[in-house]
């Protein structure tokens, strides 16, 4: 079910404002990508430009192809909707639904979508609640809110909800910047299992954890303020790290930013 | 003995000051003014109280207070009760709320999720703030107008809902925008990311989300239109007996029942009065508890 997303000459704007420049990339199936690089560079906007949810935002717009196994999710005929049942997205502060129980957060996907009966439903909470390692922690409470859980139990419940509806591949947002060490490691140990069935796109200020988790890192940075941000280079993480191409990629990584 | 040295005391001078004489001075003075205001305050509050409670109990604890009308009694004839007054005030409420509630949060819908900066959102708000500052009269005259001076229809409590409508409106949509606006959009994305559609969004997850403070708002803004008295002098008649018939006869309120017997002269007239009042304040109370009931109910949970 993983599939591969290929970025073909993408131009992202709000409006008149040219936020990201000619992005080409390629992201294989059942990997880990990482986008990294300063704030404001875009790296973001790309990811959510990956299941259209930057149409959230009024003017926004794209030019160029985004191909998920060679289909334009930006095709006339596409529904925005079916993209993001196909690639779904884990945020930055974990977002679990205040008035459902932990069991329907999990399934609410499916069930807002409007299918399958009850106990096929809680067939899936149980599937992906232990995909996503919190099964043992929540079994006993299922049906308690999900906003009484830790911050890191709230975002392993964010992930257990996105994989519930079975998407192609996952795009995260900065999972982890709002947990501590312990939580962050629970997650980085959860994207590297999710990655035997996930095509997955992270987006981090960490780089030991770019470094950690990720198959292939992207580079992205700002020729200077107010121009677009742009990739400046991709490869695969070990090389990324120790031996860049480019030298703006280079200093970024070895602290000397600017 | 006589050359103990006190090892207590500090050798320098401490870093911190005790509160200055001025500030203390100070705070007392704002501390009494406040005192006093509250106190100001709640003269008039319990005044009213005290006056309506002492005036109108001996008519509330009649055994036929809550169970019959005035209907064939003579003006100063003791006895009977305000239960056709308490029906009309509560019909005419329910169908004010029935028809009010749904628009109302159908526009503050369409201003917080679809309209937001279009020029028709803009004009919406325009006018609902307008709507806000029409005083009663106004309104139930301007229903006058259209009801019964143009449509030729009769005067009934249906059109005295319709004016009611008119004032319970704005109040609807304004509480329900602030409760929607105050949802996370994080959640809305949240939504979405799972590939649910827009609409599906706002129903399952942005309203339950609201829905507390939504339902405060409501039933509120009910309370108060029960009470206003303008609407009910204009376009309806008063009526002694008992009327369940919302479009057609005379229908009585707790409000035209007070108007009414205010120009009673006999004790039997003061009583029902001061009964009617205390009886008004008391359905109100219990609309405003079961606001608090049931946003607390419908609050979201985090045990």
């Amino acid at each position: 079910m993983a599939k591969r997303l290929d970025l073909k000459d993408v131009d992202i704007y709000y409006g008149k404002f040219h936020a990201v420049d000619s992005v080409s990339l390629a992201v294989p199936p059942r990997s880990v990508t990482a986008f990294i690089g300063p704030s404001g560079c875009g790296k973001s906007t790309v990811l959510r430009t990956l299941n259209r949810m930057h149409e959230v935002i009024p003017g926004a717009r794209v030019d160029g192809e985004i191909l998920l196994d060679g289909e334009n999710i930006y095709g006339p005929s596409v529904d925005p909707v079916s993209v993001r049942r196909t690639i779904g997205m884990v945020f930055q502060r974990p977002n679990p639904f205040p008035t459902m129980s932990i069991r329907d957060n999990v399934v609410a996907g499916l069930k807002l979508q409007g299918r399958k009966g009850k106990k096929e439903l809680d067939e899936v909470a149980e599937r992906a609640l232990r995909g996503a390692n919190l099964w043992n922690e929540v079994k006993d409470r299922l049906a308690k809110p999900g906003g009484g859980l830790s911050g890191g139990q709230q975002q392993r419940l964010c992930i257990a909800r996105a994989i519930a509806v079975q998407p192609d591949v996952l795009l995260m947002d900065e999972p982890c910047s709002a947990l501590d060490p312990i939580s962050t490691l629970a997650i980085e140990d959860l994207i590297s299992e999710l990655k035997a069935d996930y095509t997955i796109v992270i987006v981090t200020h960490n780089m030991q954890q770019a470094a950690r988790v990720s198959d292939q890192t992207a580079f992205f940075n700002l020729r200077a303020t107010g121009e677009p941000g742009r990739l400046v280079e991709i490869d695969d993480t070990p090389k990324m790290f120790s031996n860049p191409t480019e030298q703006a990629t280079e200093d970024y990584i070895s602290g000397r930013f600017g | 003995m006589s050359t103990t040295i006190d090892l207590d005391k500090a050798a320098t001078a401490p870093t911190f000051t005790g509160i200055s004489a001025g500030r203390k001075a100070r705070n007392s003075l704002a501390t009494v003014l406040m005192t006093l205001a509250f106190l100001v305050a709640l003269v008039p509050l319990v005044w009213v109280i005290w006056t309506v409670v002492s005036q109108g109990i001996a008519a509330i604890v009649s055994s036929t207070w809550w169970s019959q009308s005035l209907n064939g009694l003579l003006a100063r004839q003791e006895g009977g009760g305000a239960y056709h007054a308490i029906v009309g005030t509560l019909l005419q409420g329910l169908v004010c709320a029935i028809i009010a509630t749904p628009i109302g949060i159908m526009v503050a819908i369409y201003l917080v999720e679809y309209g937001a900066g279009t020029r028709l959102a803009r004009a919406t708000t325009f006018m609902v703030d307008i709507l806000t500052g029409v005083p009663s009269i106004v309104a139930a005259l301007f229903v006058y107008a259209v009801w019964i001076s143009i449509f030729g229809l009769p005067r009934s409590a249906f059109a005295v809902s319709l004016a009611l409508v008119l004032l319970m409106l704005p109040v609807v949509v304004r509480s329900t925008e602030e409760m929607l606006r105050i949802v996370p959009d994080d959640l809305r994305e949240a939504s979405y990311a799972l590939g649910v559609p827009k609409w599906k969004t706002i129903v399952k997850v942005v309203i339950p989300t609201a829905l507390s403070g939504m339902l405060t708002g409501i039933v509120l803004a009910l309370a108060r239109v029960m009470g206003e008295t303008a609407p009910v002098l204009i376009l309806v008649a008063y009526a002694p007996y008992i009327n369940f018939d919302i479009f057609g006869g005379n229908m009585a309120s707790l409000p035209l029942m007070m108007t009414v017997e205010r120009s009673n002269p006999t004790d039997a007239g003061a009583d029902r009065l001061w009964g009617a009042a205390i009886t008004l304040i008391l359905i109100i109370t219990i609309f405003q508890l079961l606001a608090a009931f049931l946003s607390k109910v419908t609050a979201p949970k985090t045990k």
